[in-house]
């Protein structure tokens, strides 16, 4: 199955264009067309999300060059799957390149050049082949340069085309990058006017797009690489938000911005946006500093470039250093006999070095997945070759098929388990989320694997993986099965997996224990002894277990006996505004204030406590990069807008009625009840048996309720993915769980003194606000309080969650999209979390009647919590 | 009422049925050498040429449509799923592509009118364009992948010569169907582009593309949503599937392109897959239970079969819908969606 691939901002790739190209040209010239058709290979391999093609060369026949390419990458479905942009200056090539085109391509480009005439028939016939266009701001005056011209040209082809029925959104406008900084003081303002003029276009043309070629910018620096890419790169920063959508951009020459010298940032920014008169001269001044003898920094970064290669390798690998990895492997790949041998050899060796110092405490998760991620770009480099000799793969340790579980869409941690033991030797085939067992033990049979490793994060995941273990059971499999997974844990494994399958089940705590697990598995020496001394283990653990069953458990009548009795004189007033109120996009700037760190170096394994985890002695380091990291990503998520915060409030009239708490919808004529569970656990002393009803008024109160989602995560996913980027990937993710879980506790803060308004003055730091101190809870179906995920369908009903927030529920009940956090609103003062733990078999049956539903469906709802 | 709004406005109210197959049905008649070739005189065998039957056997394509309006059918195919330039050569029979277009056109026009006036509810024809026996996008040649054995504006020739035929026979739309291959439906799309530009006059088309494997795509590697975005430029009536597999493996396809298609949904599989002799056991009511599925889930328009259908296939699957609500068309946002083999969307 393939997924629609959705972009925000569109790097074409150029490298299959002569004019853009030397190397291209000199294989097109040459005839080389095969050599020529791998360019386009690599090219989306690293990611082009479109391949321009362009063979305007005076030496060629154009228009065979052209039809000859384009029906050679038709022929390679790993190309063809991306769309193609024929690139031409003359009609009568584009043309020809249509013909040849299956899918919707993009012609670049057509203008106003020759008149309306011209331009209309060659629209006319773009929109008959099924194409978008770009059109160039190009009139019969001649080329726009001012913004005032490109707006004018622009609108003028917009009403033209849209005039003739060409569907807006298939217009993609380049209003013409310019020179600047050439000395001539006409062109200082061209990165403006292109700017101000993408602003305008975008305001007054609906549904187009904005493309241009960057290398254009930077003329005059030719031959200073480090200042184009600045200049670049500080052209981007401040084009796309003006709408720039599309570039013909080398992503080689671009920087991070952030990581641009500062100086040079500056000096870049002025010429630029044209900030003083002597902008360029100043620019031209410094630029020398970054042509030939390089500066401190690069001296020293220059060292270990003289190393030999194999020293090189391991540097990079350990450093994870990924600028100069192509060439180096390439390099390495040249002197050894086999391209295999530079991953058996020099890489292995690298990853060793890493996988030791993980090992002995000395490195960290965030930089143990930066070097698999110079790993994974060493060995996407070597792939090629190694297949073209046609030689085996690399002699893994051990081929492990990871998956997570159906109906679960979580994934953090398994990726990150997988990147350990890749950069250890395995080989992990990652099936993804939602992986039902049959595609599990499929894949498992199909690549003859070593052994599964299943990981799951919501608390339904548990069952389906008893399922998994059933099934390989009946399958005859042999092979072991590892568990892991915030949700799961050694006693389920003992209690509920382990019985149902022979071969060896093993929960796996956290990833650094993951290599462990897997070499003594795979060990001759070790796994016997291994696998027994688990079982005897979890044999212990159910002993235990059956042994002290039963005396703990009040029946459900003592226990409500025993219920919690609040003083209903104190509960919340009715809300200020009651009802449902929907949160389209929340200030990503403002949730970034309340983000609760500690989880998120719990998530990358670094444990400790914000902010005092920064200075710890051992994990401190560590943690400052990542955290480092995390707010440079945080900058560019804000600023480019990668993320949506969407959440949704209500705040419902109710009433309790024993265990549950009805909502009164007045308007509908519609009650819809929550029936909650009770703690069952005998209690010492004078504490209560709670229940989340004990807070509600039987005589009329209020509930909220509310559902919040971090969206537009895809692309940006897909863009690390396809850059074997799993850093970026699992950084990304982990900072969007952080946006749910603010915005969740943002939301409840606005509830408190706003919308419910029981708090109006509250006046809270952040601190206090992580930790809670504040009147009233917000429970979550699924965790302590109340335990059951099927209370989710009910609640987002109540919500219109799909509608107000675009939420969806999986079969499990997991929110998708996966930064997700949904719950109730308990305002009574005296509400408190606590954990409903195990409850007996009275209370099943008592809760499935109350939930209309058989014994069967309730049992699956409440296995977590049942013997 | 043009035919597009005709078509449109019996569409709002109803699930509407096209027709099932045709060359099963010729077939269950065992006609000879002498059916097939009558008195023309051409110089090839003309068994197996189905198209012909109109100027040979008139009798039995009328006798056939008829069957298939009398099962309930408000669209029927004309007989002219190889009544190319391309496909006719196999018979020595290119001369005769006009009047075999025209010919099986003219019967359709009539039973469809005879029928139409009978109850006063409208009865409509369609064009059919096969996909001929040649690919645009595909190398015949596994060591010379470059290689093509036709091109684009040959292609474009042949079926602008058929498109031309059928709507001089009275045709209401042109049905471009059995889409193996993107680049020879785009190919077909501009002749039909250019005919509507001759004649100054809108020729509706619709499209139906044909699954090769049960991943969803056709043979040139499109999906079914970068198929759409290639051919959505021919603001075709209908978009669907036909042939491919049975009802059963085209769901999840039919679903799909439901969700993100403006325009109205048409599906008409083979009755199930072929059994070991390559004969279609699927029985009425099976497939019209198949179908009745993407009925009640609100996903199709028009419904009928393919290979191995009948009019009793057609008059199961009458029966199966009636009176469930036809689909409503979706109103995707608007943004540029491209295609390679794959679908891409830049975001607005």
């Amino acid at each position: 199955m393939t997924t629609t691939q959705t972009a925000i901002f569109v790097n074409v790739g150029e490298r299959t264009n002569v004019t853009g190209s030397a190397a291209f040209k000199k294989l097109i010239l040459a005839g080389d067309y095969t050599k020529a058709v791998e360019v386009a290979r690599q090219q989306v391999e690293n990611g082009a999300q479109i391949i321009d093609v362009n063979m305007d060369e005076g030496l060629l026949d154009a228009v065979e060059a052209m039809t000859t390419y384009l029906k050679l990458i038709a022929a390679e479905p790993d190309i063809a799957r991306v769309p193609v942009m024929i690139d031409s200056s003359k009609w009568e090539v584009i043309e020809a390149g249509l013909k040849c085109v299956s899918g919707k391509p993009i012609v670049n480009s057509i203008s106003m050049k020759e008149g309306e005439e011209a331009f209309l028939d060659h629209a006319r016939k773009c929109m008959n082949y099924g194409a978008a266009v770009v059109v160039m701001a190009f009139d019969e005056k001649g080329q726009a340069d001012t913004k005032d011209r490109k707006v004018e040209i622009c609108c003028r082809a917009y009403d033209l085309l849209t005039g003739i029925g060409f569907p807006p959104e298939d217009i993609i406008f380049d209003p013409n990058i310019f020179a600047v900084a050439t000395g001539i003081e006409e062109h200082n303002n061209y990165g403006v006017d292109f700017i101000e003029a993408a602003r305008e276009i975008k305001a007054r043309c609906p549904h187009v797009h904005i493309s241009g070629g960057l290398s254009n910018l930077s003329f005059s620096f030719r031959g200073n690489e480090p200042v184009r890419r600045a200049m670049h790169s500080v052209f981007l920063y401040h084009a796309i938000p003006a709408g720039m959508d599309m570039g013909i951009v080398n992503a080689g020459q671009l920087d991070v911005y952030d990581t641009i010298d500062p100086e040079l940032r500056e000096l870049c920014e002025d010429v630029v946006l044209n900030r003083r008169p002597d902008a360029t001269d100043r620019l031209v001044t410094l630029a020398d500093k970054f042509r030939g003898t390089s500066p401190e920094a690069e001296k020293q970064a220059e060292e270990w470039r003289s190393w030999p290669v194999v020293k090189r390798l391991e540097h990079a690998l350990v450093k994870g250093i990924d600028a100069y990895i192509v060439e180096d492997t390439e390099e390495a790949r040249l002197s050894a006999a086999r391209p295999i041998e530079v991953i058996e050899g020099p890489l292995m060796d690298g990853m060793n070095v890493v996988g030791d110092l993980f090992g002995s405490g000395k490195m960290f998760l965030p930089q143990v997945v930066k070097s698999a991620r110079v790993m994974k770009k060493a060995v996407a480099h070597l792939i090629p070759f190694i297949e073209a000799a046609k030689e085996e793969g690399a002699k893994a340790k051990g081929r492990i098929i990871m998956a997570t579980v159906k109906g679960d869409v979580h994934d953090i941690g398994k990726n990150i388990v997988g990147v350990v033991l890749q950069c250890n030797g395995y080989e992990v085939i990652d099936l993804g989320v939602m992986v039902p067992w049959s595609t599990i033990l499929q894949a498992a049979k199909d690549n003859d694997a070593d052994m599964i490793g299943l990981s799951g994060l919501i608390t339904p995941s548990l069952d389906e993986m008893v399922t998994v273990a059933e099934e390989m059971q009946r399958a005859g499999f042999t092979i072991p099965l590892l568990i892991g997974g915030a949700t799961t844990s050694k006693v389920h494994t003992a209690l509920k997996i382990d019985p149902a399958y022979d071969g060896p089940v093993i929960h796996v705590l956290d990833a650094s224990r993951a290599v462990g697990v897997a070499s003594q598995l795979l060990s001759d020496t070790q796994r016997d002894g291994f696998v027994q001394t688990t079982a005897d283990d979890y044999q212990h653990v159910r002993d235990v277990r059956a042994g002290k069953e039963a005396s703990i458990l009040l029946s459900l009548e003592d226990a409500r006996a025993n219920a919690f009795v609040a003083d209903m004189s104190h509960r919340p007033p009715p809300p200020e505004q009651p009802g449902l109120h929907v949160f389209d996009d929340w200030d990503l700037a403002d949730l970034r204030d309340v983000i609760d760190w500690t989880p998120f170096f719990r998530a990358w394994e670094l444990h400790g406590t914000y902010p005092a985890i920064l200075d710890d002695e051992i994990v401190g380091e560590s943690a400052r990069n990542l955290f480092a990291d995390a707010n440079k990503m945080l900058d560019q998520i804000i600023a480019e807008k990668w993320l949506t915060a969407k959440g949704v409030v209500g705040l419902w009239p109710c009433a309790r009625e024993g265990d549950d708490v009805v909502v009164h919808l007045a308007e509908e004529e519609r009650h819809v009840t929550f029936s909650f569970l009770r703690q069952q656990i005998r209690k010492s002393r004078d504490r209560a048996n709670m229940c989340l009803a004990d807070f509600i008024s039987p005589d009329g109160d209020w509930l909220g309720g509310f559902a919040v989602g971090i969206h537009g995560i895809d692309p940006h996913i897909a863009r690390f993915k396809a850059a074997h980027d799993d850093y970026q990937d699992i950084l990304l993710k982990a900072l969007a769980d952080r946006f749910a879980e603010a915005f969740a506790e943002r939301l409840h803060q606005h509830v408190r003194t706003t919308l419910w308004g029981y708090a109006p003055g509250e006046q809270l730091t952040n601190e206090a606000l992580i930790k809670e101190q504040y009147r009233g809870i917000r429970p979550a179906p699924g965790y302590p309080a109340c335990p059951d995920h099927s209370l989710k369908p009910i609640l987002f009903d109540l919500l219109q969650a799909g509608d107000t927030a675009g939420l969806v529920l999986t079969e499990s009940f997991a929110m998708l999209p996966t930064a997700a956090v949904s719950g109730f609103y308990f305002g009574h003062p005296q509400s408190e979390y606590f954990g409903v733990a195990r409850v007996g078999q009275d209370q099943l049956t008592d809760y499935a009647a109350r939930r209309g539903v058989d014994l069967d469906t309730a049992t699956r709802w409440l296995r977590p919590n049942l013997d | 009422m043009s035919a597009r709004e005709r078509l449109l406005a019996e569409a709002a109210t109803r699930i509407l049925l096209t027709d099932g197959a045709w060359g099963t049905q010729i077939q269950n008649y065992g006609l000879q050498e002498a059916d097939y070739a009558g008195t023309l005189g051409l110089s090839h065998d003309q068994k197996g040429n189905n198209d012909i039957l109109a100027l040979t056997r008139p009798d039995i394509v009328e006798a056939i449509a008829r069957a298939y309006f009398e099962a309930g059918s408000d669209i029927i195919s004309t007989n002219t799923f190889s009544s190319t330039r391309i496909s006719q050569a196999d018979y020595g029979a290119e001369a005769l592509v006009h009047d075999l277009n025209v010919a099986n056109a003219r019967i359709a026009r009539k039973v469809a009118d005879d029928y139409a006036a009978k109850d006063n509810r409208p009865r409509f024809v369609a064009g059919a364009i096969g996909p001929t026996n040649k690919t645009l996008s595909l190398s015949p040649d596994v060591n010379d992948p470059g290689y093509r054995e036709i091109d684009f504006d040959y292609l474009k020739d042949v079926y602008r010569e058929q498109v031309d035929a059928l709507v001089e026979g009275g045709v209401d739309f042109i049905l471009i169907e059995t889409v193996f291959d993107t680049l020879n439906a785009k190919a077909a799309i501009m002749a039909v582009l250019e005919a509507q530009a001759a004649l100054g006059r809108d020729v509706p088309i619709m499209i139906s593309m044909t699954l090769t494997d049960l991943s969803g795509r056709n043979l040139s590697g499109h999906t079914v949503e970068a198929f759409w975005y290639a051919v959505k430029h021919a603001r075709p009536v209908t978009i669907g599937l036909n042939c491919s597999f049975g009802a059963e493996q085209l769901r999840p396809h039919v679903k799909l392109l439901s969700g993100i298609a403006e325009t109205l949904i048409m599906v008409y599989p083979n009755a199930g897959l072929p059994n070991e002799l390559g004969q279609y056991d699927e029985l009425p009511d099976e497939t019209a239970a198949f179908v009745r599925e993407w009925a009640d889930a609100g996903q199709v328009n028009i419904l009928g079969g393919c290979c191995g259908s009948s009019p009793a296939h057609i008059a199961a699957m009458a029966k199966a819908v009636a009176g469930l609500p036809p689909r409503g068309i979706p109103t995707p946002a608007i943004k540029t969606r491209l295609a390679g083999l794959e679908p891409m969307t830049i975001a607005a």
